[in-house]
């Protein structure tokens, strides 16, 4: 599997033509606790850049965007129900959804690790 | 995701514990022209369930600070003086209290919100930040025939808030722990010469400690040298505050609100009002004692989402599920720490001001339900 990233802090977890999408340590770091997560629908047909997901702090709301295109196969309750899992486990757990990637042409376009590092740094 | 917020322009101002806040680890951001610490590294939520469960020390020295020293020597010409600007009983509050109050617009509306101490031979009254400079303006124009109006800007501001606010300032101001809630006078904190108050913006006991600039890091260091208190920044000032059913000035309260629409009824005597001693005599008195005897057509109120969504500012309400035009607008909102729910306020027409009436908020173009509610939304602890 290979993970990759974006500009605006998530990660993709790429698993045949399946993505695993989640935001970065970095980014949960940056909201601060997280009290409340909104996931797409399972079967919506999202667009890249389009927003996802929501995820809100005490402090404020931010949009999860899709960072390619392609259907949501599945979404992680988990997080829902306990939304400080992305705080404790960003890179892990607390995945967000799942997308049938459409177009495989739009991963050349994404960081990886080592880029995403230096993007942060 | 976001990106995190721009770098912080240089032109902000600091307030004395800026260096301190920097080196605590304090996210500094700008908030009214300073740059003040919104959180450390515990982070938001942790800071407030620790206010709740201990103390807070809270840098509000960015707040200004104002006395008004009688030409004549005599407080109470003070007092009356800045009943010209305040729909309060300024002339009532003994020495050694103090009171919140608001400074009116001619339209009704409300200029700022601030606190109003006799200190016996003079006044000292707290403002907010954004709003002091045009609060020193309205002083000086409105009060200079019967005062001096002095900005104490050598002076930064303290505030010790949570359940254990008392038992630490009693070590360091033995005089602390008899203060009832609103008293307010000089005191000595640590062997410096402060000016003490049993208030906050928490809905928690506690204390707001004016010292001088160049002591205020050795004081605040000396009160976070103690194992129940740990610094809080702006954001859980922020989510106390609106569990506590405070207003925020600029968001809860301006100068569109009049004191009446704002539910803070309870803040003007009855010696101002219609039928009282010292009726009138304030800005905008006649469109506000009119709706103190007749109503007015929007309220204030306490709003509590049913489900885990907050509602935050700005967000459009409903009275019903779909359709119909809009009824109000939330002014403040966010998740309560200590509640584990969220919560909010906002402005609905008086027939929709009841409590449990239902209503629907807006959020990212979904109706989500809420109710009608009761604040403080979290008990206050104000030691009477």
């Amino acid at each position: 599997m290979t993970t990759l990233y974006t500009s605006d802090h998530e990660w993709l977890s790429i698993d045949g033509d399946v993505a695993t999408i989640g935001i970065t340590d970095y980014a949960q770091a940056q909201l601060g606790d997280v009290v409340f997560v909104e996931l797409p629908q399972v079967g919506r047909a999202l667009k890249k850049t389009e927003a996802a997901a929501v995820v809100e702090s005490v402090k404020a709301a931010s949009d999860v965007y899709a960072p390619i295109t392609g259907e949501v196969v599945e979404v992680n309750q988990a997080i829902v129900d306990e939304p400080a899992l992305v705080n404790t486990d960003a890179d892990g757990k607390a995945w967000f959804f799942k997308l049938k990637i459409a177009d495989k042409a739009e991963l050349g376009g994404l960081m990886d690790e080592a880029a995403y590092k230096a993007h942060t740094a | 995701m976001a990106e995190p917020a721009a770098a912080t322009p240089s032109s902000l101002k600091r307030t004395p514990l800026h260096a301190l806040h920097v080196s605590l680890g304090g996210k500094m951001v700008p908030f009214a022209g300073y740059e003040m610490p919104v959180q450390y590294a515990p982070g938001v939520l942790k800071e407030h369930l620790h206010t709740r469960a201990a103390a807070g020390l809270f840098d509000v020295s960015h707040m200004g600070q104002v006395a008004l020293v009688p030409k004549s020597g005599t407080v109470a010409d003070a007092a009356a003086a800045l009943e010209r600007l305040v729909p309060q009983d300024i002339i009532g509050i003994p020495a050694g209290r103090q009171r919140y109050a608001q400074f009116t617009h001619a339209d009704g509306g409300i200029l700022d919100d601030l606190m109003v101490a006799n200190f016996g031979e003079h006044l000292v009254l707290v403002v907010n930040a954004a709003c002091k400079e045009a609060d020193i303006q309205l002083l000086r124009n409105g009060l200079s025939d019967v005062c001096d109006v002095q900005p104490l800007t050598d002076r930064a501001l303290l505030a010790l808030q949570g359940p254990k606010a008392a038992s630490v300032l009693a070590k360091f101001c033995a005089e602390a722990d008899g203060m009832r809630f609103m008293d307010s006078g000089p005191r000595t904190v640590d062997g410096l010469a402060c000016y003490v108050s049993r208030s906050g913006y928490t809905g928690e006991d506690g204390y707001e400690i004016s010292v001088p600039a160049d002591e205020a890091e050795q004081l605040a260091e000396a009160l976070l040298s103690d194992k129940d208190v740990l610094p809080i920044g702006l954001g859980a000032r922020d989510s106390l505050r609106l569990e506590a059913g405070l207003c925020l000035y600029g968001h809860d309260i301006d100068t569109t609100t009049t004191p009446v629409e704002a539910a803070l009824e309870w803040s003007v005597q009855k010696v101002r009002r219609t039928g009282g001693a010292r009726a009138g005599g304030f800005p905008g008195a006649a469109k506000i004692l009119a709706q103190f005897d007749g109503g007015a057509a929007r309220r204030r109120v306490g709003l509590r989402p049913e489900g885990r969504a907050p509602v935050r500012e700005g967000a459009v309400l409903f009275a019903s599920a779909d359709g119909g035009e809009p009824v109000g607008k939330v002014t403040s909102g966010g998740f309560g720490p200590t509640l584990n729910a969220p919560v909010a306020m906002g402005y609905v027409p008086t027939a929709l001001a009841a409590l449990d009436t239902q209503l629907f908020a807006d959020v990212r173009g979904q109706r989500l339900p809420l109710r009608v509610a009761a604040t403080p939304f979290v008990p206050n602890t104000y030691k009477r």
